[in-house]
């Protein structure tokens, strides 16, 4: 996995040095489809990707941990249902919720596989109107104090891509207040709602603030000339950097 | 063999996407009659040998855990279908 040549310029190597120590999960399931594409934008962030196969028992030495996009088992049942219950997932979950706060991060079936694993509220379900969309979508960070949005200024407007055809983010209305008054919608859609999502949410984040799921697709938008042409098309570096600037603020 | 059957529907007060584009789709077929339509799911879960209570309650905690999403939906019916 590492040994892809790199197109773009990794950037946050020289900006701090330090980051190149740590060491970023990307978890691949059966059906995944953007672990690659994860793991590159990890390492243009400076960071270590360290490739997580589903079926493993232990997260090893990971620093944070990233579960992409794609389509785990076909999305058979429900979207990210099956994933959910892979021997992965439940290290991932007890490592989320400790005192340590794992980071993670889960876009787009990582998502979904995330709020299966009632780490985050709600539900995603198939698109008001019923098509798959893939469009460069702007997000406003509402939220840049979690793990994954600090390197963000509040209200920034950025442009990912955005693929899906089960992104319509679901909760009731209780839920909806909760994660309003609690700060924790932390990206919404700007312009256009592209799945019918309640209340334009984008991504959403746990209460401590270290596990963050979006159905848009930063870790496509991390390399220039490969990007949305809206916007520098590198807008979802800003992700990979704000964990590894958060690592290694911890670890001082 | 006897099957447990399990009817997963979505929660009422949830859009059932597919449900409308069906209830689109009648009218053009000359099928007037139906003013809504919502679309869930029928597992059928085969048993080798005798359905216990203890079976039984496998099948409802499966229901429940992995067979539907509480979230955005309800197990509305389990049970017992002999072959």
């Amino acid at each position: 996995m590492t040994e892809l040549p790199l197109i773009g310029e990794a950037v946050a190597v020289a900006a701090n040095p330090r980051l190149a120590g740590a060491r970023i999960g990307v978890v691949t399931f059966p059906g995944t489809l953007d672990d690659r594409d994860a793991a590159r934008a990890v390492r243009l962030a400076g960071a270590t990707p360290v490739e997580l196969w589903h079926a493993g028992t232990t997260l090893g030495d990971v620093d944070a941990v990233v579960i992409p996009g794609g389509f785990s088992y076909g999305d058979y049942l429900r979207a990210g249902a099956i994933a959910r219950f892979a021997p992965l997932m439940s290290k991932i979950i007890d490592a989320a919720n400790s005192e340590a706060k794992l980071p993670v991060l889960g876009i787009c079936n990582g998502f979904q596989i995330l709020t299966e694993s009632h780490l985050l509220p709600g539900s995603m379900i198939k698109n008001d109107h019923l098509k798959f969309m893939c469009r460069d979508q702007v997000l406003r960070v509402e939220n840049n104090t979690t793990a994954w949005t600090g390197d963000y200024a509040a209200g920034q407007e950025i442009t990912v891509p955005l693929k899906n055809q089960d992104g319509q983010y679901i909760a009731d209305e209780k839920t909806l207040d909760a994660l309003e008054a609690e700060g924790r919608v932390v990206f919404r859609y700007v312009g256009f709602n592209p799945n019918g999502s309640r209340r334009d949410i984008a991504g959403i984040s746990n209460a401590a603030g270290n596990v963050v799921g979006l159905m848009p697709h930063p870790e496509h938008a991390v390399e220039a000339g490969f990007g949305p042409e809206l916007g520098s098309g590198t807008e979802g570096l800003g992700f990979f950097t704000s964990v590894l600037n958060k690592i290694v603020g911890d670890n001082k | 063999m006897p099957r447990i059957v399990v009817d997963v529907m979505p929660k009422p007060e949830i859009l059932d996407p597919q449900g409308k584009a069906i209830v689109g789709a009648l009218p053009r077929l000359g099928f007037t009659a139906f003013s809504s339509v919502r679309q869930g799911k029928r597992f059928e879960l085969t048993v080798d040998g005798e359905v216990t209570e203890e079976i039984l309650a496998q099948a409802r905690d499966a229901a429940e855990t992995l067979l539907s999403n509480p979230v955005i939906e309800d197990v509305v019916n389990v049970e017992v279908v002999e072959a």
